[in-house]
Parts: C-alpha cells; structure tokens; sequence
C-alpha cells in the first residue's frame, strides 16, 4: 500500500495544474452511500423477503386496474353466485354477496396503502417540524412543544383516532386526517431524539465556527444525517397504519361499504365464521403480510444504515 | 512591542444548574501574540475547552472582554461576527464527531468557504480544496472518499484543512492530537508546526499532555477549576514550575526514562467542585502547602520573573 | 530464573466479520514470570487487547477465532479447558481490568455488591459476614472508606470507579491481572495515584500483572519487562533496561521513542514514522513493518524475520540476524541512527 500522505506541497504530476480542477475531480469515484446501504441491505435476508413481499404485493395493487374491473368484480353484487369457492374465474371464490374475493383484497389494499401513506406524510411533516424545532432552539421551547405532545400521547392512539373520526366525519380525509395527527406525537419524539443526537456532535459546532446560517445546518448537516432513524420509523408507521385503518373500518368508523378495506372485510367475514372462514382468512393474511413485510423491511434497513447497532 | 493579536480581560462563564452556579471559567486575563502559541493545560473539569469556545462565541461569555486586534468582539452584531469567522477558527479533538459522516472530504473543506461566499466559481472553488489539501498532506485521490473510510489521522487532517480553509489568523486547537496514536501525533503535530512557521498562524493549544505542549508552545497557561494559577514560557514553566499545583502535575507525568524513575509523587484527593465554589483558592484543599489565608481569597497573577505569572499566596 | 505464570506460543488469532477476515494476531510469543510485571506496547490495531482477550478466552463468540497457538496458564494449557473450567478460573486465578472505568461498572448496583459478587462465586462457602469483610478490606486497600459500599458508581468520580475495578479484579488474589489501559481515561495526577496504589498492590500480593499501554512513559515507571506489538507480533522483547538503555533496537520502536516529544530535552521536530499500520485483513509475506522501515532490505519484503535473542533482549528483524558475509553492517547503521 503507498503512503497516503503525501508530504506539503507535492501534489501528483506537474502537469495536474492545467487540468481543470472540476474534471480531475471526477476521476475519482465517490462511493455512493445508497449503494453502500443497498448492498448490506441485500446480504439480509429476512429484509430482502421483506421487500419483495411488499413491492409484489404494492405491484398487485397498483396495477389492478389493468386486469380487474372496480364494478364488475369488487362491488357489483351476483347473488346467484354467493360464497363460491376457489374456480378459474374467481381466484379466491366469492363472498357473501358474490363479489370476487380476490378483486376486493386488491382494492381494499390500495385504500390501505394509499391512507397509510398519506398518513405518513401527514405525521412525517408535522412531527419533523415540531420535532426538529423542539431539539434545535431548546430551552422553553422545547419544553412547551414536547408537553403539548405529551398531551397528544397521554390518550390510546385508536382512541383519538376514534374520537375524531366520529367528530369530524367518516370521509377519507377526516380519516386521514385523524390518523396523522394521533402518529404525530410519536414521530416527533423520534425526530427530536435523532436531531438531539445529531446536534451534540462537534461537526455542527464547526459548522457554526464558520458561521454557517440556522437554515443551512438544519438542512445540510443535521436533516441528512437524522434521516436514517426516521426512515425506519416510517416504515414502522406505515405497517401501523394498516392495522390502525383495518381497526377503525373493523368498527365501523373507516371506510364505508360497499368500498372494500380489509378492516371492514373482516367485520363482515365476522358474521359468517362458522360456514364460511375463508371469507376472514383472506384480508386477514393480507393484512399480516403487508405488515410483516413492512416490519421485516424495517428492521433490515435500521441494521444497514447503521451496522454498528448490530454489531 | 506589538499589541497582542488576542487578549481576554476578567473572562468568565458560569453554567446554571439546579445546585448553583457552575463556574466553568472564572477570571481569566491571558493574551496571545501574532504567530505564537499558547499552551492551555490543565485536567478535567478545569474550563479550557470551555475557554476557547469562549473566545470563538460558540458559547456566549457571562462577563469579561474577548479582544481580537484590539476591538471587543462581544459587543459585536451578527454580520459583523460573521465577518470575524473568516479569521478565527477551530480544530477538534474527536476525529470522528467532527466531521459530516454524510459528506465527502472535499464538500467538508469546501463548505467554510461556500458558507462565507469567498471564492463563488465552481472550478476555482475545488481547486482551493485541492490545495488545502495539499498543504495538509491528504493525497489527492481522498477528495471523494467519506470520512468513515479514512483512518483517525487523516481525519484530523481534513480536520485541520477546514480550519485552514478561510485563512484565518487564529485557530483554537481543542486536543487535536489526543485521540490519535502517538506515531500520528508526532506526523500532525509536526504538520501544525511547519503551518504555523509558513502561515504565521497563531494557536490557542488545548490538551492535557505536558510533554505535547511542551513541544509546540511559545507560552504555557496551568488552568485549575475555571482558574489560570500560573502563565509563564514554555522553558520557564518546566525549569522553575511556581504553583504548586504546576508542580504536582509536572512530578505526576511518567516519563519514559529510566533515570527519570522516581517514587511517583501523588498529590491526594479529587478535584473539588466547580458548583458554587468557595471564596479562597480552589487547589487549598489538595495543596501540600495551604495556609489559613488561602481560603479567604486568591491573589491575581503576579509577575514574579519576565513573563512569568503566578496566583498563589506563596508569592505575595 | 523465575518461573513462568504464563506462556503464549504462536498465537494467531482472527475475527470473522461480514465483511472481512481481520488477522489481528499472528504468531504472538510472550511470556509473563510470577511476580513480574510486562507492559504490552503498541498503538491501536496492533492487537494487545485482542491477546488479553485471548487470554481470557473471552473473544466475542463466532466472531473471534484462535486459530493456533497455545496459551499455558501455571502449566495448564487455557485452550483445552472447557467454559465452565474457564470460568473458575476468570476472576479467581486471572482477572481484567479494563479502560473505560465508565462502563465498567454496574449502574444498579452498589459497589459493595459488585465486589461481593466477585468473592461470593468464587467462595461459594463463605459467610455473608465473611463476605462483608473482605469487602471492606478490599475498599480499605484501595483508597476508599468502607462505609462507601452501599454507594453507586455514578456517585464516585473516574479515578475512584477505577480503584472499585481494581478491588473488583483483585478480591480473590488472582496471580495474574490483566490491565488494559487502565489509567489512559484519568488525569495525569489520578493516573499517578491508581499508579501508585497498582504498585503497593501489585508487590503485596505478589500478582504477576500484563499491563497494556501506548504510554512508554507509564512502562518505564512501573514494569519489569516490557513487549512491543506491531500488526500482531511481538516485535521486540526485552527487560525494562533492555527497551529504555539498550542501544539496540527494533526499527519501530526507535521509531516510537521518536514519536514521542521528550520532556526533558528540547527537540525541534518530532521524528514520526512514515505511514500507517498495514491492513490487517491482508498478510502479505515478509516483515510487516517493511513498508514503513526506514532500513528495509529487499529480504525484508519476502521473508518473515527470525526472533533474535541476545540474553533477555529478543528483537524479530532481519537486520539483526547474522550476515551472510563478516560484520553486520546493518547493526552500525541502527546504532548510528539511534544516536542521531
């Protein structure tokens, strides 16, 4: 191995001057840190299942529409053909109202999905937000702003879910509106703690040394670095909102019928447990799935951002 | 005689905590001349990290001056501050925490200088970076590579790169070998030696090893508790150590002699603490020589020979 | 001649991580006499606590690996003993300190207990009374008052915890302690008083001790034999007298004593070693200071070095080793080198 220290002054060939300092500096490859992070990410593979179980599952969904029809198959009732089991053209047999099964597992799962990321982006922001300021300007504010989400954490998550969906209404919105606000304490504790621990480090004071502007080391230093607890966090979110939206349609208070959701699947299923269980099989082990995969992919991504937790 | 490039006048900090005031640094008069170093040393618990953070504002003072080139820079508005930065900086002791894990060593060097708007070309600016590089001795196929890749030395290198980056005058050197191997100690120190003779740099030097300030000061300061108890040149310090505290902590150093092998000499006790400490010296209750008057009050630094002060009783 | 408490023969050691295999010891020959004190040197990867590790069998499970070598304990070789045999023996015939007095202690439990815990497991037959009694007279030895037992460790400072840990290390009068950096996180003026207190302890008991350092400075004070590490071998071997006085000496340790701003004298420039530590995943073939050695030879990059032994002073470098023809140039020019 040559010695890397190259002595004051000397720098590589005399001729290195005349080329231009942006084009030398390419030669030099920089070693993507995504890729790092993928590549230990590949190596586990319980994550890995994790991952392909979701994007197959997120592909089923997404793409429903190519080869299934929303009326045809998921709402439009066909009593003549209630409770069929497993054939070619229903995959998964029919419900109680003949419906295909299968068609409204798929699109029960994109309401779960599209709710359970709109959730996240609801309790992402407000959480980042509140969060990072609590653990950046300290002191009272700090103090005021964790209180008011000691507050927000002191009631049972469902609960104030419950509480405003049946407040403000049963739509989409309101549902995910509500969702949102009951994961914003825990995700603001999450972006706080990272922050924190982000701010004690001295390459901020040096930061500040040269006078870098608030803004800046919010942006640059600190939010780059605070992202990778907060991403296993959200993926920990989503695979919550799942249940938490199934639980809400389970009573009652998500989505209404005759939209499909799993949660509301299951409530019906309930009615018919003892002759036909199948109907409650299906959306429950979709439900596990997507939460499992979600859970497993998480767990993977918090051990290759940080390997040394693991170790 | 020029007016020194730095001085502090009656500087103090004090912490608050729920058992009283913690005086982290109480008092402190020194002052440093261009192209010189003072050594600050001391033990845990005795302000100096605190200090030249002090003389940075990284953490505001509760009383006394900073005066940079005369002018006192407490009173000093944000943009004016800002300004100042260019020409005061610092370099860590923990090669590893100070800097971004989530940049590359040249977006860490370039940044000083983006933030300041000082050279705004693209081109120009990395072909600054190149040569800060350079001047630190970091090759350059490093200019990639991410901080965790690189071995503690190097670190401090890019460390050390940064601090060079705006050209200042002055840099505050927290520790800045402690955490590095002694054959890489010797490689950075020599480093910071040679930059100070071609940039007349002036450095405040931080650290608790005798033998390593001994090397690169012009002048040493012996803080104890918040307390400067002894300034004097480097040469003066070790041959005719006055305080008793200097004394103790120069006879507890081993040295890696054989000749030098003597019966440890062991000062008892702890440190007291720093919380609402009592009127008087802060060393009387470890000192081999207290006298009832040293718990009353502490005389300020008096000059018992050119340049060399002491704050002990002993030397009224 | 005194006997040998412990003998380590050729160990080579691994670790097996995901990533790479690190060879942090290879072919490590050292051996400690009753009695007698040997401060391990050497900077960070050189493999010193990877050997009191080994030592103590208490590499990290799966990860470390001793691949050969044998480790002889009062005549008993460690290597054969199964782990319940080890454990009689962790902390009753060989102990550990460690660096970081922070995290060495318990947080939830009291001092007293921690040092009890240690004497009750080892003398399972011993009164609680019993038991209390040594407690306090291990406390007593170590500078502290008894009453302090029913203390917590976040209730003492550094230098204190510290002294609890030796307490600890040396309730059962073990005949041989490991310390691993022991005063490296204290003040200078601590790091004397626990110093001190090592040494009255050290010859009270009569406990042969390994103490890990990178400062040459705390060798000189309080050992009797001194090793020095590079890459995981001992490179150099010798009495305290042969490393501080002897004229000769291996290429990295002039080079370590030229790293080192001396005190007493006053030095211009420090003379550093060029480069780093080679990687340790990789063993290439010959000397593995080559690289850096300001007198490599072209054997130096293709053959392992021999241990040459003059009395008590071995040194493993091939500019020592007989010449092929008449005088040993290369013993000329490292003295004249050591004296510049």
């Amino acid at each position: 191995m040559t010695n890397g220290n190259a002595a004051p002054g000397a720098n590589g060939f005399a001729g290195s001057t005349q080329i231009l300092a942006s084009a030398r500096i390419h030669q030099y490859k920089k070693k993507s840190q995504v890729k790092t992070i993928w590549l230990r990410l590949k190596k586990n593979r319980l994550a890995m299942f994790g991952l392909v179980v979701f994007m197959i599952m997120m592909g089923v969904v997404l793409s429903a529409d190519l080869y299934m029809s929303y009326e045809d198959q998921a709402i439009s009732q066909n009593l003549s053909q209630r409770f069929r089991p497993p054939s070619e053209e229903h995959l998964l047999g029919t419900d109680q109202f003949g419906r295909d099964l299968l068609a409204r597992v798929v699109y029960g799962g994109r309401i779960s999905l599209f709710v359970g990321l709109a959730t996240i982006c609801v309790s992402l922001t407000a959480g980042s937000v509140i969060g990072a300021s609590a653990a950046y300007y300290g002191g009272k504010t700090d103090n005021i702003l964790m209180r008011i989400m000691d507050v927000f954490l002191a009631v049972p998550n469902m609960l104030m879910a419950i509480t405003l969906v049946a407040a403000l209404g049963t739509s989409i919105f309101n549902l995910i509106l509500a969702m949102g606000i009951s994961q914003t304490p825990r995700m603001s504790r999450i972006v706080r703690s990272s922050v924190l621990s982000i701010i004690g480090q001295d390459y901020i004071e040096a930061a500040r040394a040269c006078g870098t502007s608030d803004a800046r080391i919010i942006f640059r230093h600190i939010l780059p670095n605070a992202m990778g607890p907060i991403l296993v966090q959200v993926t920990q979110t989503v695979a919550r909102s799942v249940i938490t939206i199934a639980s809400l349609s389970f009573i009652g208070l998500g989505i209404s019928e005759p939209t499909p959701e799993w949660g509301s699947m299951l409530s019906e299923a309930k009615g018919q447990l003892r002759y036909h269980p199948f109907l409650a099989v299906a959306p429950g082990v979709a439900i596990v799935m997507s939460v499992m995969s979600l859970t497993l992919l998480g767990d993977g991504l918090r051990d290759a951002m940080d390997p040394r937790l693991k170790n | 005689m020029n007016s020194p490039l730095i001085e502090t006048k009656n500087l103090k900090k004090y912490f608050h905590t729920a058992r009283g005031p913690l005086h982290a640094v109480d008092d402190i008069d020194v002052a440093i001349n261009k192209g010189e170093t003072l050594g600050m040393v001391g033990e845990s618990g005795c302000g100096k990290s605190t200090f030249g953070r002090l003389l940075l504002r990284l953490i505001e003072p509760t009383g006394g001056k900073v005066l940079f080139k005369g002018e006192n820079i407490l009173e000093y508005g944000q943009k004016k501050m800002k300004d100042l930065r260019k020409e005061m900086q610092i370099i860590f002791q923990d090669p590893f925490s100070s800097l971004n894990p989530r940049m590359t060593v040249s977006e860490i060097i370039a940044e000083p200088i983006r933030v300041a708007g000082m050279i705004r070309k693209e081109n120009d600016l990395l072909e600054r970076v190149f040569e800060l590089m350079s001047i630190v001795g970091l090759a350059e196929r490093f200019v990639n590579t991410y901080p965790h890749e690189l071995d503690g030395g190097r670190r401090q290198r890019i460390g050390v790169a940064r601090a060079l980056a705006l050209n200042p005058e002055f840099i505050v050197c927290d520790e800045p070998v402690s955490a590095l191997d002694v054959s890489i100690q010797a490689q950075i120190l020599n480093l910071m030696m040679d930059l100070q003779a071609s940039m007349g740099l002036t450095y405040l030097f931080i650290t608790h090893d005798l033998s390593v300030v001994k090397h690169i000061s012009d002048n040493i300061a012996v803080m104890y508790l918040g307390q400067c108890v002894e300034l004097a040149p480097t040469d003066d310090l070790f041959e005719n150590p006055a305080h008793p505290y200097t004394k103790a902590l120069l006879a507890s150093i081993p040295v890696p002699s054989l000749k030098h092998r003597k019966k440890l000499d062991v000062i008892q006790g702890e440190v007291t603490s720093p919380i609402n400490p009592k009127p008087g010296c802060r060393f009387a209750p470890r000192c081999p020589r207290t006298m009832p008057e040293c718990l009353d009050s502490v005389p300020g630094l008096k000059e018992i020979s050119p340049g060399h002060f002491v704050s002990c009783v002993l030397f009224r | 001649m005194t006997e040998k408490l412990l003998e380590i023969r050729d160990l080579h050691v691994m670790y097996r991580t995901d990533d790479d295999n690190i060879f942090a010891l290879n072919g490590v020959n050292l051996s400690v006499e009753k009695g007698k004190t040997i401060g391990l040197v050497g900077e960070t990867g050189a493999g010193k606590t990877t050997t009191a590790l080994s030592i103590m069998r208490l590499l990290p499970d799966k990860v470390g690996i001793i691949r050969q070598g044998e480790i002889f304990l009062e005549g008993r070789n460690l290597r054969d003993l199964s782990e319940a045999d080890m454990r009689l023996l962790r902390g009753n015939n060989v102990s550990m300190i460690f660096q970081d007095p922070m995290t060495s202690l318990n947080p939830t439990h009291t001092v007293g207990e921690q040092i009890g815990e240690v004497v009750k497991l080892h003398y399972p037959e011993l009164r609680s009374d019993a038991v209390e009694a040594k407690v306090d007279e291990m406390m007593e030895m170590v500078g502290i008052p008894a009453e302090r037992k029913t203390e917590y460790p976040h209730q003492f400072s550094g230098g204190m915890k510290q002294r609890i840990v030796i307490a600890i290390a040396l309730a059962c009068n073990p005949k041989l302690l490991l310390a691993d950096e022991p005063t490296t996180a204290l003040d200078v003026t601590i790091q004397a008083q626990v110093l001190k207190m090592m040494n009255e302890l050290k010859e009270k008991f009569n406990t042969s001790m390994i103490l890990i350092t990178h400062d040459l400075g705390v060798v000189a004070q309080i050992c009797d034999w001194v090793g020095i590490m590079y890459a995981g071998e001992v490179i150099e071997h010798g009495t305290v007298e042969d490393i501080f006085e002897g004229e000769r000496h291996h290429p990295y340790t002039i080079g370590l004593f030229g790293s080192i701003p001396d005190m007493t004298k006053k030095t211009e420039r420090l003379n550093p070693i060029e480069g780093l530590m080679p990687d340790p995943s990789s063993v290439p073939p010959g000397c593995r200071f080559s690289e850096r050695c300001p007198h490599r030879m072209d054997i130096c990059s293709t053959d392992s070095p021999e241990v040459i032994i003059r009395g008590t002073h071995q040194i493993k470098c091939h500019l020592f080793s007989e010449p092929r023809e008449g005088v040993c140039l290369a013993e000329e020019k490292l003295v004249k080198g050591a004296a510049s």
